[in-house]
């Protein structure tokens, strides 16, 4: 654990999610990566697909690191709603609720259905807490899907795969997709081109980024050789509330902030969970991201917007 | 009953009492959830001690049994969760939100036990 946080991976990690912070557009063109401040992109014609991923809710939370989730969830579509181009969709990557209790569902349905986008999410841990583990999440979104909620569909041109990490762990400490998940994975990526564009979602990160906090998936590596094939591969990812980016080979690993409240960087406390900032700051700590497709769908432009005005 | 008596009885019935409120106070331990992490992480007790986990983190906790026999629903800041240990042995158990964090009760038979 201790090892990972002075790597150099773990260094280069922690270097661009400083940068990221900042607001960073990244553009794939044939898989070569580039990239651009946000505000350096402005003016600059964005035609194509494009969706918004929206991560970490939490409703239901109302401590003092934000005593105003829904406030904040509602600056965020209101965000949405203001961006030039209409999104295709939302993607939520999960922790919707912070205690999965029904009012909590039913008051993010309401919240995000006033945006009038079609959603496609999957579960983070605060969002399989009913007694069942996770049937009522199914119960009310699992429509569709397959074993613990996860499935696939096609949109602008890219495959998108929903995955479900936060389900059956053993204890050790990180994510899980299982045996079952996996192999429906491989069966679902073995009937596409390698030049289709793919997009992965799931709650927790799918690469180590703190393996002492639990940010990894304990069996990502099996997922992640299924994808080498690939010209173009975008996994995003929530449950750290913070960005962090980090390019390997064809992969491009993305975590969205939180629209609720920022959680530490590693390193910098001696436990993850909800961070107190000064009111005045919190909105520079939360935020989406906008993600568009170009034509030919080799070129996904991710960027990250916070909710400070 | 003459009231000497009468008193004497009083007296050792109050003691029972208070004697029976210090062993099951004794049997009580408490396992405190903060900074994601169980303290104290390892516990050693006599069967049919209690044991109380409580949060006090501002994020949920829950108490999973490694070999799946307990899960605690999810504890919010300041609830707690308890339970009874009646047979020795080792339990391992983790956060199901957060399985970095783990803990193990020690449970041995009680000292007191005869037979």
């Amino acid at each position: 654990m201790i090892d990972d946080l002075h790597s150099p991976d773990r260094r280069r990690a922690l270097k661009c999610m400083a940068w990221g912070g900042s607001g960073v557009l990244w553009t794939l063109v044939g898989g070569v990566p580039a990239s651009k401040l946000v505000g350096a992109a402005h003016g600059e014609t964005t035609k194509g697909f494009s969706f918004v991923q929206i991560s970490d809710t939490h409703i239901g939370f109302d401590k003092a690191a934000n005593n105003d989730v829904t406030g904040t969830l509602n600056e965020a579509l209101a965000k949405i709603g203001g961006l030039s181009e209409r999104p295709a969709f939302l993607l939520h990557t999960g922790d919707i609720t912070h205690l999965s209790k029904p009012k909590e569902f039913d008051d993010a349905d309401q919240l995000i259905g006033a945006s009038r986008l079609a959603v496609h999410r999957v579960p983070g841990e605060h969002d399989v807490l009913d007694e069942r583990t996770g049937e009522a999440y199914r119960a009310r979104y699992g429509n569709g899907t397959r074993g613990d909620g996860w499935y696939s569909f096609d949109a602008g041109g890219a495959h998108f795969i929903g995955l479900v990490n936060v389900l059956r762990l053993e204890g050790a400490g990180l994510g899980r997709l299982g045996v079952e998940q996996i192999s429906w994975l491989a069966a679902d990526l073995a009937a596409r081109s390698a030049s289709t564009p793919i997009v992965i979602f799931a709650h927790m990160p799918l690469w180590s980024i703190a393996s002492e906090w639990g940010w990894g998936t304990q069996d990502s590596a099996q997922a992640l050789q299924l994808l080498t094939r690939f010209g173009s591969v975008t996994i995003l990812n929530g449950h750290i509330h913070q960005i962090a980016q980090k390019v390997e080979g064809n992969l491009v690993f993305h975590t969205a902030r939180s629209t609720a409240f920022p959680q530490p960087e590693p390193g910098t406390a001696k436990a993850p969970g909800p961070k107190v900032v000064p009111a005045e700051q919190l909105r520079s700590f939360l935020g989406l991201t906008s993600v568009t497709i170009r034509g030919g769908a080799h070129r996904l432009a991710i960027a990250d917007a916070t909710l400070a005005r | 009953m003459s009231k000497p008596a009468f008193a004497i009885a009083s007296a050792w019935a109050f003691v029972g009492v208070l004697i029976a409120s210090i062993s099951h106070a004794g049997n009580e331990r408490t396992i405190d959830i903060g900074d994601f992490v169980f303290a104290p992480s390892e516990i050693r007790v006599e069967t049919g001690a209690r044991i109380v986990f409580v949060n006090h983190d501002d994020t949920p906790h829950n108490v999973v049994d490694r070999n799946g026999a307990f899960r605690s629903r999810a504890l919010d800041t300041g609830e707690s969760f308890s339970i009874v240990f009646d047979k020795p042995g080792e339990i391992t158990y983790f956060c199901g939100l957060h399985p970095q964090m783990s803990g193990k009760v020690i449970v041995t038979p009680r000292s007191d036990r005869q037979g």
